[in-house]
């Protein structure tokens, strides 16, 4: 058990680390463009004065590695800004102002969070069932043509860009068929039914693509699994294939399904922001490509690093659960 | 790894591995693929279309970018004029809504962006991939040590994200295909570095490898001439999965409108306006869905037949169970 906390302390610091260099990266390529910050914030119409002003407020005229620690700092202690006649205090973990609107880049993302948050964690359950469950029967069916069937409709999947199926699946069944409203976004604290029902079409358009790939990888590990010794053991021992399957060999193919799962937090916060903008959802994908239109170097740095946290995070937790739920892993 | 299965049991290509030369061998275990070859038929059809876009568009007598505010009707808020969307004998296809473009030209030289930028976006892919990869594999502890966390990083960051956010930094003065197809590439080349690495660590330890490092060899020469051949197999395979994953970022951005921007088309871009439109002119969501969704879906047979080819043991290795649990982690992670 000493091994493992010992396992889990180093991962959480190696976390940390990551996250930090992460942000490192992040504000040298945001804040040294070749392009003039001062420049783009303002406009291409700013005469040289006003852009003089701008990158005086912004504290431009500061070295980077100032600006950085600046950065740091408010985001460690927060941090006062003035606002031309009154001084705002932006707490900790402050990530800035934002250029367009004056407001603090944590509360914006802070009241954006719920909507992407309700999106990924509703889309996830679902893909991993229908991932989970699909590469399963393929497996256990292998060989059939229902397999075959299967295995078409999940290289379907893998084939279409979520947005193509976003949009689809509204025509069909909000335009043509009428058995939804287009979606709009209703709190879960409001009302948890038409949050719900709401969040119906998002979900699955996000997970009808994602599970594609859980689909693929859950049936190449379940035959792998299935071709191994102890496996043999159990169908010569008697015990039925029902349960070789769904029990056994599930047990073997659990553990690449994790890591499957957080490799792809990643690109399904990509889909986020996709499906977001298909369906007009109030999320951090809807803001993040508002800010990238308006060059708004606070809040995009800011989004970035907020995903970011979210996908290393969920990397560490799933190499935790990785050791947990395989013990061969050897615990570096 | 799943297809790979599938193929070889069709096809029997796992029994036995016949000598020839390595070119010839890929050919004769692909041809086996039928899926593969009919996908590859497909995907040398659509680069034939993108090539010859200015002539097809000749053919019909039309050009992407002209309006023909004549062919649309205003009074009911630009819905093509005629049945079919428009279509007719000097617009195959019908026209856009409102600006009564003509859209076979706006699909073919659409064909033009989608392939170009997902192949140049792939070239930069594997060219920072295998430099950074063998480098680290052959540099000292230090360098790998550096590069390895640089690019544990790079996989971090969500290829989406932030090429979204890089392009809100670029001026745009710069050619916008150009640019999407070099942040793609820039941001997406961390698993290809993983895979070169561990590749050329392997390779490292081999006997033909030793034997010029002791005849004195630079290390610049034994990269070139011994380790590049041992990395091309694994580099093909996974750079044939990349193209049709570039062409969904690149369909994505565009789609998100920070892409290929008008009045160059692209057929993420055609779907940003396409659902307002789908009663009056289906063909206008229906052509750039289809297109993208048949480039991503011959592509992905194509890659996975060029894994089945390159690396027949992959597939019986799932039959004779040998325990590599965690290759299987990683062949997951390398996909995903």
């Amino acid at each position: 058990m000493n091994g493992f906390t010992g396992f889990v302390l180093r991962r959480a610091v190696g976390a940390a680390v990551t996250l930090l260099a992460i942000s490192v990266i992040v504000y040298i390529v945001f804040y040294a463009t070749p392009g003039n910050v001062a420049q783009i914030t303002c406009g291409p119409r700013c005469s040289p004065e006003q852009v003089h002003q701008v990158a005086r407020q912004l504290n431009l005229d500061d070295p980077l590695f100032v600006r950085y620690g600046h950065f740091l700092q408010g985001l460690v202690a927060g941090q006062d800004y003035s606002t031309g006649t009154s001084v705002q205090h932006c707490s900790a973990p402050c990530l800035g102002l934002s250029y367009q609107s004056d407001q603090q880049v944590t509360q914006l993302i802070w009241a954006k969070l719920p909507v992407s948050l309700s999106l990924v964690a509703g889309a996830m359950v679902l893909w991993l069932i229908l991932g989970v469950g699909t590469g399963v029967l393929s497996a256990w069916r292998r060989g059939r043509f229902s397999e075959r069937v299967l295995t078409g409709i999940t290289l379907a999947g893998t084939a279409t860009p979520v947005f193509v199926i976003g949009l689809v699946l509204m025509i069909v069944v909000c335009g043509e068929l009428r058995l939804l409203p287009f979606p709009q976004y209703v709190a879960l604290t409001d009302d948890p039914e038409q949050w719900a029902w709401n969040l119906l079409l998002p979900w699955l358009s996000l997970a009808l693509i994602e599970a594609a790939a859980f689909a693929r990888l859950t049936r190449a590990s379940m035959l792998e699994t299935l071709a191994e010794d102890h496996i043999r053991t159990f169908r010569a021992y008697g015990v039925g294939e029902r349960s070789v399957v769904g029990r056994h060999a599930l047990r073997g193919a659990f553990a690449p399904v994790i890591a499957l799962n957080a490799n792809n937090v990643g690109s399904a916060v990509g889909g986020a922001v996709l499906t977001e903008t298909l369906f007009g959802l109030p999320g951090i994908g809807q803001e993040l490509v508002h800010a990238v239109n308006v060059v708004d170097l606070p809040v995009v740095v800011g989004m970035v690093l907020v995903i970011g946290f979210f996908v290393v995070l969920a990397n560490a937790v799933a190499d935790v659960l990785y050791a947990v739920a395989d013990r061969r892993v050897v615990l570096t | 790894m799943s297809e790979a299965l599938l193929a070889a049991r069709a096809a029997g290509t796992d029994t036995t591995v016949p000598a020839g030369s390595g070119a010839r061998q890929f050919w004769r275990r692909l041809r086996t693929q039928h899926a593969a070859l009919v996908a590859a038929a497909v995907v040398a059809l659509l680069v034939l279309v993108a090539l010859a876009a200015p002539l097809l568009t000749a053919l019909e007598g039309q050009d992407p970018t002209t309006y023909h505010p004549s062919l649309v009707d205003s009074a009911r808020g630009g819905v093509p004029v005629g049945p079919l969307g428009g279509a007719s004998a000097d617009h195959w296809l019908g026209v856009e809504p409102q600006t009564g473009r003509d859209l076979f030209a706006r699909l073919v030289y659409g064909a033009r962006v989608s392939l170009g930028v997902a192949l140049a976006a792939t070239v930069v892919q594997v060219a920072i991939g295998i430099t950074l990869g063998v480098a680290a594999a052959l540099g000292k502890r230090w360098v790998d040590q550096l590069l390895s966390r640089f690019t544990d990083i790079i996989v971090a960051m969500p290829l989406m994200i932030m090429s979204l956010a890089l392009l809100a930094i670029v001026p745009s003065s710069f050619p916008r295909p150009v640019l999407v197809a070099l942040v793609i590439g820039l941001i997406g080349w961390g698993n290809i570095a993983r895979i070169v690495r561990a590749q050329t660590l392997t390779l490292k330890e081999l006997d033909h490898v030793s034997a010029a490092r002791l005849s004195g060899w630079g290390t610049w020469s034994i990269a070139r001439r011994e380790l590049l051949p041992g990395i091309a197999a694994p580099v093909i395979t996974y750079a044939a999965l990349l193209v049709p994953s570039n062409i969904t970022v690149e369909a994505a951005l565009s789609f998100l409108g920070v892409g290929v921007k008008p009045p160059t088309p692209s057929w993420g871009q055609m779907l940003t306006a396409a659902d307002v439109w789908y009663q009056a002119a289906p063909q206008y969501l229906l052509l750039p869905a289809g297109a993208l969704f048949i480039t991503v879906l011959a592509l992905t047979v194509l890659g996975d037949g060029v894994r089945t080819a390159l690396d027949p043991r992959a597939a019986s290795r799932l039959r004779v169970g040998t325990g590599r649990r965690r290759e299987s982690k990683a062949a997951g992670g390398g996909t995903a």
